[in-house]
């Protein structure tokens, strides 16, 4: 008996076309606008047709301090992203199968602080650099890389023990039989079976860095500023060049669409981790 | 071998000592890289946040000038309406954003929930607004919104004879775009999470209920919603949680205005701190936002803490 894609009502269809296009719309609004020139943007009757242009890309990308921007979203995001998955595995590891004093206070703390907002970080976080007086490009650049990594840490640590939680402790104890140490029988035998729950992990963590504003708009100067806040910089008091800004904002969005096309599933079982099997 | 101690009973012996000893030094050691990086990173300018509420202290002066000025941001914090009337915008927009989205989101999961050809594209979709950056979600509303330009106007004067409506200029309407901007963003969150909660049932459970006659209303408020009532709690109280997070798409849409009506509670600590330069008063306001997600959270980890050990699978 196959019941699952039979019996499916016409409205049903609909309701599921009609919430698709209101989720992609303003995406593909913005996309669309991004290929408009400057006559057609400012025409009174929105065009769904037009000749697209790519003018709005080449002012964006010959501008030069786009592969800047670009070179320091890619480090932080790329940098923070590659720390936490090495530091959260183990970390995790310990939480979900070790027995060891304050690990009650360690897995409650480490929840707590995933809730802190960016904002309370923010502050002291430009205080302190300030105090430090690093202002070098790449000084920033690592520094931005702590605190993401900082703030990405708790999240990636609870999402991976869900995934040691889920192995069976059986093969740990065949390896402790069998002579294996601690660490051997993390590196051995529990860090071959979380490739997917460190595939979920990296979309997650790369996507903060990646789009994270507030604190790399307090941190960075000039030369180490990251596409979110060099966008932002296109809202002048003159006028909104809205052209420039929605090609910048599609370069933004064009690798979180990929991750989204290619990993859909990941970030369902991301999203859904913690709801449904805590 | 003696397994426990024989001269003073109750004392583990020193074997057992020596075992627990050696278990911690492991586990220290697996957790040190990741707990260094949380104390430089996150609980140092937490702390730091809590001593500079108590300085006075501004941007861009030395950090030698500062000043021990102990309540006195508090003080003046209990007295400040503007402090109040934003955590009242913050209240307010949270109450509607988070009703809308739990009933919208569980809606539609419970419509949908029947598995149809192309669901998976159709999650896809719903994935996209939850990926874009939050600044990018802003510029884009922002650009519908617009009040001139915007083709949200355009299509409202055109199908339903609406005159321009000054979306994020009029005080009144202001608070309205932020939450509909948030909702497009945040229903889908929802809607994964209840489809994933509703599809976890055991079809025995559901096939039980059919048999014994249960109609849609039954099925769905009797048998469906209360077997995912720890699902919906979670989403909820997550959600509540992260209002007090948003910044950017404020930030961009409307700065907080016209005037305080659209001023977030964290895009309040933004402004003192990096308009009015205030760093010391910036970080007592910081203090109350951080006092209240922590009363969040310890409710939320109080209804389910997803990491304790014993007792789940």
């Amino acid at each position: 008996m196959s019941e699952t894609a039979e019996r499916t009502s016409p409205a049903h269809y609909a309701l599921v076309v009609v919430l698709a296009l209101l989720a992609i719309g303003p995406v593909y609004i913005m996309v669309m606008t991004s290929a408009k020139n400057q006559v057609d943007m400012f025409s009174r009757v929105p065009l769904w047709l037009f000749v697209p242009t790519l003018d709005n890309y080449s002012t964006v990308l010959f501008d030069k301090k786009f592969d800047r921007y670009l070179f320091n979203s890619l480090f932080v995001a790329i940098m923070s992203t590659l720390i936490t998955l090495a530091l959260a595995g183990s970390a995790a590891y310990a939480i979900a199968r070790k027995d060891f004093w304050g690990r009650g206070f360690i897995s409650y703390g480490n929840l707590m602080v995933r809730m802190v907002p960016p904002a309370v970080i923010a502050v002291p976080v430009f205080a302190l650099w300030a105090r430090w007086g690093y202002s070098g490009r790449f000084e920033e650049l690592l520094g931005l890389t702590l605190f993401y990594t900082a703030l990405n840490l708790p999240f990636a640590i609870w999402l991976l023990f869900s995934f040691v939680k889920q192995i069976p402790e059986d093969l740990e104890e065949a390896a402790i039989v069998d002579g294996a140490t601690p660490f051997q029988v993390f590196r051995l035998v529990i860090f071959p079976l979380m490739k997917s729950g460190y595939a979920v992990t990296a979309i997650f963590t790369f996507r903060i860095a990646w789009n994270e504003f507030l604190i790399a708009l307090f941190l960075t100067g000039r030369k180490a500023r990251t596409l979110p806040v060099a966008i932002q910089g296109f809202l002048t008091d003159e006028g909104v060049e809205w052209g420039r800004i929605m090609a910048m904002g599609t370069l933004i969005v064009i690798p979180s669409l990929i991750i989204t096309f290619f990993a859909a599933r990941q970030i369902i079982t991301g999203l859904t981790a913690g709801a449904v099997k805590g | 071998m003696r397994e426990s101690n024989t001269i003073w009973p109750g004392v583990p012996s020193m074997k057992k000592l020596r075992t627990a000893l050696s278990e911690n030094l492991i586990a220290y050691a697996f957790l040190a890289p990741a707990l260094a990086i949380l104390v430089i990173g996150l609980a140092y300018p937490l702390i730091t946040t809590l001593h500079m509420s108590f300085l006075d202290y501004s941007m861009g002066t030395p950090w030698e000038t500062r000043e021990w000025v102990g309540l006195r941001w508090f003080q003046k914090l209990w007295n400040d309406p503007d402090v109040w009337y934003s955590f009242w915008v913050t209240l307010r927009y949270g109450f509607w954003v988070v009703v809308i989205e739990m009933i919208l989101g569980t809606g539609l999961a419970l419509a949908l929930e029947r598995p149809i050809r192309g669901a998976s594209l159709f999650r896809t979709a719903l994935i996209i607004p939850l990926m874009v950056s939050p600044i990018v979600v802003g510029l884009i509303w922002r650009y519908l919104f617009d009040a001139r330009t915007g083709m949200i106007n355009y299509y409202l004067g055109i199908w339903f004879g609406i005159g321009p409506v000054p979306w994020l200029a009029d005080p009144d309407i202001a608070l309205t775009s932020l939450i509909i901007t948030d909702i497009w963003q945040w229903t889908p969150f929802i809607f994964i999470i209840v489809l994933a909660g509703l599809q976890a049932i055991p079809r025995e459970v559901i096939e039980a209920s059919t048999i014994d006659g249960a109609n849609w209303w039954q099925m769905t408020f009797l048998v469906k919603l209360p077997m995912i009532k720890s699902v919906l709690i979670v989403a909820l109280l997550m959600r509540i949680v992260d209002v007090y997070k948003v910044v950017e798409v404020v930030f961009i849409l409307t700065e907080g205005g016209p005037g305080l009506e659209t001023e977030l509670l964290a895009l309040h600590v933004y402004k003192t701190a990096f308009l009015s330069q205030n760093l010391g008063y910036a970080s007592a306001i910081s203090m109350l936002l951080l006092g209240i997600v922590t009363v969040l959270s310890l409710i939320v980890l109080s209804i389910s803490n997803p990491m304790k050990t014993k007792s789940d699978f």
